[in-house]
């Protein structure tokens, strides 16, 4: 066989499988969960340290794309980073213990990098740690504690000793450095 | 009240939802009227969902599909999916439709065929090319390695575990691939390692089976790839031993930056 003719893949069109969704097509949401269930559950256990727990965040978030596909629409931004952010959103207020802060319809995202292949997703991922192990370990704990443990910035002031203003500087500018390596 | 400056502040707490009370409120508010905070809380969402990217690496159990799916078919919707259509007898209306199909079908077959000989006429290239004297494929590894366009690629593991290495060198003009791999894992009984070239544009393409030796080396020499492809990053996978057009398999070394 000729192994170097290959195939092109087409990725498909998140957007076209959310309309099947809408449409009640059970293929179409399983499509998306085979796309993008990895992100949601190691997101979901990361935080939660627990799978049964992080199993239970990836069927909500699933279920609530069956029930409410109308909740996302392309100008959300993309499906994946969307669902990543929701994840994480889920979960802390799990980790806590309190209701959602807001609905899932008002979190809007900019048009991000795009992860519907999986070949990209992990490029990306492997991009995020690069640019992850670069910052200065004060200020990847510092990123880490906001994302993954829910802390505030006030909180994270007083578990690492230092002023909140360094905090706040700490996270603003990894958040902007992730922004500008991924800026195309 | 607190000027734009010190609600751009508290953006990045109100995009981790951290922003409570009275706060909170009050930055919704000035959201209402600020188009560029608006803008920014969106673009730190994105931010942040790449940053729980680097969470990665840990697969849900093959149950949450499962339980999944008999969740939804316990709430089917009114609207149903395009499932498949109860058959009700061929009308006459349908027949240009039927016809079309029938084209539709020939037509892969045809080009099934054209794979076919496409497939038997590289065979016949290939063993006209192993017949080659070695001074020849020599030659052709010096042009390779001496290409101006040439790059060298490291690729390293796509999870934490960095014990595989491999590196490919790979020339457009020269058509040509080669790969040098260390510390792979033995391939299991009827697997081997693909090499993938994922081009600017399009899906990954297939770039050669190897297999480690027992110290877990791999050499891969002179593969051919078609012309004009120009590669954004190469990966690799374990596939069945006879290859695959397409990776089935996570990726375990992966390497860019062309």
């Amino acid at each position: 066989m000729d192994k170097s003719a290959g195939t092109r893949r087409d990725p498909g069109d998140d957007m076209r499988l959310v309309a099947r969704v809408r449409a009640g097509d059970q293929q179409a949401l399983a499509e998306l969960y085979d796309r993008y269930s990895n992100v949601v559950y190691a997101v979901a256990l990361r935080i939660l340290q627990d799978t049964g727990a992080a199993e239970d965040i990836l069927q909500d978030i699933f279920l609530q794309l069956w029930r409410k596909p109308e909740a996302f629409d392309s100008s959300r931004g993309s499906l994946g980073a969307w669902l990543a952010v929701i994840a994480r959103h889920r979960s802390i207020d799990k980790l806590r213990q309190r209701k959602p802060e807001s609905d899932i319809e008002d979190c809007v995202i900019a048009n991000a990098t795009d992860l519907r292949d999986e070949t990209e997703r992990s490029l990306v991922i492997e991009k995020v740690r690069v640019v992850m192990n670069e910052m200065s370990p004060d200020q990847r704990t510092a990123m880490e504690l906001a994302f993954f443990q829910g802390l505030t910035h006030t909180e994270i002031a007083e578990k690492t000793g230092e002023p909140l203003g360094t905090i706040k500087t700490r996270i603003r500018s990894g958040l902007q450095m992730l922004r500008t390596r991924f800026a195309v | 009240m607190k000027t734009h400056e010190q609600f751009a502040e508290d953006l990045p707490l109100y995009a981790l939802e951290e922003l409570k009370g009275d706060e909170r409120l009050e930055l919704e508010k000035h959201l209402e009227t600020c188009a560029a905070c608006r803008r920014e809380v969106q673009f730190l969402r994105s931010d942040l969902s790449l940053l729980g990217l680097s969470a990665a690496g840990t697969r849900p159990p093959v149950r949450s599909k499962d339980r999944l799916m008999r969740a939804i078919a316990a709430e089917p919707r009114g609207t149903s999916a395009p499932t498949p259509v109860r058959r009700r007898g061929l009308s006459w209306g349908l027949i240009p439709a039927v016809i079309a199909l029938g084209l539709l079908v020939w037509a892969g077959t045809l080009l099934r065929q054209n794979d076919e000989l496409h497939h038997n006429l590289a065979s016949l290239a290939a063993l006209y090319n192993n017949t080659s004297a070695e001074l020849k494929q020599a030659q052709e590894r010096v042009r390779l390695l001496s290409a101006p366009d040439a790059v060298q690629v490291a690729l390293s593991p796509a999870s934490a575990q960095k014990m595989p290495h491999a590196t490919t060198i790979y020339s457009p003009s020269q058509k040509r691939l080669m790969l040098v791999a260390t510390n792979l894992a033995p391939a299991p009984p009827g697997k081997a390692y693909e090499l993938w070239l994922i081009p600017m544009e399009g899906a990954p393409m297939p770039a050669g089976m190897f297999k480690p030796d027992e110290k877990g080396n791999a050499v891969m020499m002179d593969h051919q790839m078609p012309e004009g492809v120009t590669a954004k990053a190469f990966a690799v996978t374990l596939e069945d031993a006879a290859g695959s057009d397409k990776p089935t398999s996570p990726i375990l070394i992966v390497g860019s930056g062309l």
